[in-house]
């Protein structure tokens, strides 16, 4: 489904990811588990197509994201760390606009949006400002915004950042529940997480990826946890 | 098609904000209460002038004063300063408030070109301008309805023109400086130097020499609208203003995508 080759990014002389290669099967939940400025939110922003990389490829679903933009863009939906809400618009309205540039055709549009809002709990705010309402609720939107075309690949950076205990059960299960119909990729920093929702865990450090195996053999000896501090070093910045 | 439905998206939610936010009252407001004050003045002048000759038993004189020239024209070069004021204003959001709130990563992971985004919110920034521009018609409704005589239609119709084709113009180099930057008083402050200059551009012309000097003229937008403000529909003028906004346009583009590739 995903498939990156030797992915490079350069920011001048900073190298922020550092020829990496992965391969995502359809389906799949892979976790994507770092310290901060490890290069996770370079990497999804590659595969989005938000940035270009310096060198390497992306295919998603056998598109070239540099190739071929639209197609990818068409089956992707990406939750960005900032969830990307305009303050000013209601729940609806912000969807609506999200569905029409999205390519959601008109006659599926109400459908689209009734999903989307029901399975994020957003039925209350439906008609409410963006503006108004808590974190937690705009990192609903976002995740809402994400999925409104049933894209094939859900890029989620960080997604349960901001929310409160219930909530971030809430996303977790709902997560959870698309496995199998929807590739996703989740960055997050909370290890029990990745522990609950995924199949399989990337670890990325310094740009470089220094793990990619299943839960069940990344624990087998020790804890996530351990594996994590082991593989990966402290953030000099 | 896609495209365009696209471009008709994009200009639809920017026409929102425009309308949703008291941007849209604020400006339209401003304009008209400027724009009325100029008009009533130069209206006062008028007929005081008129009056004048009337006394001095010259009406030989008073004949040839008419609405078109003591009036409309100068009112139009009144308007041109104040869309130069106004337009920065209205332009300064349109990227950078998109790289704040960070939803320009929405729009660019989205299948919809950047050229779709540019051209939807640059319709919207026309439609705004048309809005502006059609409520000061009713000034020269007035002059059509109640002088005596009343003035020339071509004058004011090519005015408009000109009008358009000008605020046009400000509106693509707005649209450019505001994509780059995500400050949006950094992108008023260089939408407005960048057109002021424009505007004088033409000054040294009579000094700098023969060639020197036409390029100068040439490039001032100000001495593009003098034409139509004449009356006169030249196509050379109107390829000048879209040749200008196809260039912000373009480099609009750049920008927008060169941010990306740091």
């Amino acid at each position: 489904m995903i498939k990156v080759e030797g992915l490079t990014k350069r920011y001048g002389d900073v190298t922020a990811v550092d020829d990496i290669s992965f391969q995502v099967k359809k389906g799949e939940i892979v976790g994507f588990l770092g310290p901060n400025g490890a290069g996770k939110t370079t990497t999804m922003r590659i595969i989005t197509g938000f940035l270009p990389s310096t060198d390497g490829t992306v295919k998603v679903s056998g598109f070239d994201i540099f190739e071929k933009p639209m197609e990818v863009k068409k089956r992707i939906g990406y939750l960005p760390e900032h969830p990307p809400v305009y303050g000013d618009m209601t729940v609806e309205g912000y969807l609506k606009f999200v569905a029409k540039i999205r390519g959601v055709p008109r006659s599926g549009r109400a459908e689209a949006m009734d999903r989307v809002i029901s399975h994020c709990g957003l039925k209350e705010a439906r008609n409410t400002i963006i503006g108004k309402l808590s974190k937690g609720y705009k990192q609903r939107v976002g995740l809402a915004q994400a999925m409104i075309h049933d894209p094939e690949v859900l890029i989620l950076d960080e997604p349960t950042i901001g929310l409160d205990p219930k909530q971030i059960i809430e996303i977790r299960e709902l997560i959870k529940s698309l496995a199998g119909e929807q590739t996703i990729i989740l960055s997050t920093h909370i290890l029990p997480e990745v522990t609950m929702i995924c199949q399989r865990c990337l670890i990325i450090d310094r740009g470089r990826i220094v793990a990619d195996d299943s839960m069940e053999n990344l624990t087998a000896q020790e804890s996530l946890e351990s594996v994590f501090l082991k593989l990966t070093t402290e953030d000099v910045q | 098609m896609k495209g365009l439905t696209d471009i008709l998206h994009m200009t639809g939610k920017e026409l929102r904000a425009f309308f949703v936010s008291p941007i849209a009252y604020v400006v339209l407001t401003g304009f008209m209460v400027l724009s009325g004050w100029f008009f009533f003045n130069l209206l006062v002048q008028f007929n005081r002038m008129i009056g004048m000759y009337e006394m001095l038993r010259r009406p030989d004189i008073a004949s040839q004063l008419n609405l078109n020239d003591l009036v409309m024209l100068p009112l139009m070069y009144n308007m041109t300063i104040v869309l130069l004021l106004m337009i920065p204003m209205i332009t300064m959001r349109l990227f950078s408030e998109e790289k704040k709130l960070k939803t320009d990563e929405l729009l660019l992971t989205s299948p919809i070109s950047v050229n779709s985004i540019i051209l939807g919110k640059y319709l919207a920034s026309l439609i705004f301008l048309d809005v502006m521009l059609g409520l000061t018609l009713v000034y020269p409704w007035i002059l059509f309805k109640y002088g005596q005589p009343a003035p020339e239609l071509g004058p004011i119709v090519a005015g408009y023109i000109g009008l358009f084709l000008l605020g046009a113009a400000f509106m693509a180099v707005g649209l450019f400086a505001s994509s780059l930057t995500e400050n949006q008083i950094v992108a008023a402050v260089i939408c407005f130097v960048t057109l002021l200059l424009f505007f004088v551009i033409g000054w040294p012309a009579e000094n700098v020499g023969d060639t020197a000097g036409k390029v100068l003229e040439y490039l001032s937008l100000i001495d593009h609208f003098t034409e139509f403000s004449k009356g006169l529909v030249d196509g050379q003028h109107v390829i000048y203003f879209i040749s200008f906004i196809l260039f912000a346009l373009f480099l609009t583009k750049r920008s927008i995508e060169s941010t990306r590739w740091r």
